[in-house]
């Protein structure tokens, strides 16, 4: 007759599997935290630190942080959204995300953050960085200048493909993604158009080429609901466990 | 707040580096036009046609900034408005005519007057009257403080009424999901 573990989220209980991250227990739950790299099928990450939330009183990665009773975990809280905002803010002006022309528009995990979170303005001076197109592979486009290093092509690549197409290279500023290839160029690399790790980019950087605007814009994904109503139908629920 | 229920808001709008598409989006909230000139009056705008603003309650700023002109037109706005808006992408962020930022100017101007064919007689465009062109194009608050921001390009109609009657009501202004937008 054991209960099962639970931590306090928000004020509300939260059960959750031994094993089980914050972020993975809270989705299950229903409940909804802000994340940007996490996505349920492969590793957390922890870098983009969307997912931030007060663990007994310390700022953690939920995406990370194992579960574990009695805890008291804080997300929607004034003081996070403002932070999430801010990171939201400086991702838009590091890189050049110019919506308008983009046709991950209305698809774009970023993007739906932002518009979710309230983002109005990136705030910050942008970079407006210089970084060419690879247009060199015949059915995948792959556009730097939108890229938000949160690795989950390398991590779709590596954990799903089977395969060491994308990694980042570089440190700080300089960070950036890279393709494994002699020449650098995508075309020269093992990648193919049904690849989990084309697929899986939440921003427009890796994009299959002459299907742009086949779903016209308005009619798009984060057209229909905002992306923290899209997060949790989409969030893997493990079937009611029967009591012990 | 009183006094402001009691008279018309001035209000005043130009378009800098912009297309002029967040006006004509202006215009798109139709016969609500008719509620909103009974809260508000135009100053300087280009429905107006009044070349210079005096002081206003509100100004709302198109298109971002990418010559000399632009920072005095921006300056002016900001020097007589009490709330700036940045209406649109390219107020917002720059937008389309940004897109140079990480070309040369000087080579910008080289491929368009010099080596593409077709435009003017071979030459740079060069009168005194023209305002000299800046080396990026900036968005308005890179320049002068913006106190309210309205992604969009354009911003729909909807999303402009909705910004304007929350800020004329004396409401924190605020468009949730299906308003906001950064296309």
């Amino acid at each position: 007759m054991n209960e099962r573990p639970s931590f306090l989220l928000d004020g509300a209980e939260v059960p959750f599997e031994p094993g089980q991250t914050v972020m993975q227990a809270a989705l299950a739950a229903g409940r909804y935290i802000p994340h940007l790299c996490y996505h349920p099928e492969f590793t957390p990450h922890g870098s983009c630190k969307l997912c931030t939330a007060r663990v007994n009183g310390r700022l953690m990665a939920a995406c990370t942080t194992p579960a574990e009773s009695a805890t008291e975990v804080d997300s929607e809280t004034e003081e996070l959204n403002d932070l999430r905002r801010t990171l939201v803010q400086m991702l838009f002006a590091e890189g050049n995300h110019f919506c308008p022309s983009c046709e991950k528009s209305g698809n774009c995990v970023l993007q739906a953050l932002g518009y979710d979170l309230g983002v109005m303005t990136a705030g910050f001076r942008h970079f407006f960085p210089d970084r060419p197109v690879d247009a060199s592979h015949p059915e995948i486009l792959l556009d730097f200048n939108r890229c938000i290093l949160c690795e989950l092509c390398v991590r779709a690549a590596r954990e799903v493909d089977g395969k060491h197409v994308f990694s980042l290279a570089g440190r700080g500023l300089g960070k950036h993604l890279i393709v494994n290839a002699e020449s650098g160029r995508l075309a020269d690399t093992e990648v193919k158009i049904n690849d989990k790790a084309v697929e899986v980019c939440p921003v427009g950087v890796i994009l299959r080429k002459r299907i742009g605007f086949a779903t016209p814009i308005g009619a798009r994904r984060y057209d229909e609901s905002p992306i923290s109503a899209q997060a949790l139908a989409d969030a893997p629920r493990p079937l009611e466990r029967s009591h012990d | 707040m009183t006094d402001l229920a009691r008279r018309k808001l001035k209000v005043a709008t130009t378009s800098l580096a912009g297309c002029f598409g967040c006006h004509m989006s202006l215009l798109d909230i139709d016969e609500r036009l008719f509620p909103l000139l009974e809260r508000i009056e135009f100053d300087r705008s280009p429905l107006t046609d009044i070349k210079h603003c005096g002081p206003c309650d509100i100004g709302i700023i198109e298109g971002g900034i990418c010559n000399a002109e632009n920072v005095h037109v921006l300056r002016e706005f900001r020097a007589n408005c009490k709330i700036l808006v940045a209406m649109g992408a390219c107020a917002v962020t720059g937008g389309l005519p940004a897109q140079r930022n990480h070309l040369d100017l000087g080579l910008c101007l080289q491929e368009v007057y010099l080596t593409d064919p077709g435009v003017a007689q071979g030459m740079i465009p060069n009168d005194p009257e023209l305002p000299l062109p800046l080396d990026k194009v900036h968005p308005l608050h890179e320049v002068v403080k913006v106190d309210y921001f309205i992604p969009g390009c354009p911003p729909s109609g909807d999303a402009i009424w909705k910004f304007l009657t929350d800020l004329i009501e004396g409401r924190t202004p605020k468009l949730g999901h299906g308003l906001i937008h950064y296309d």
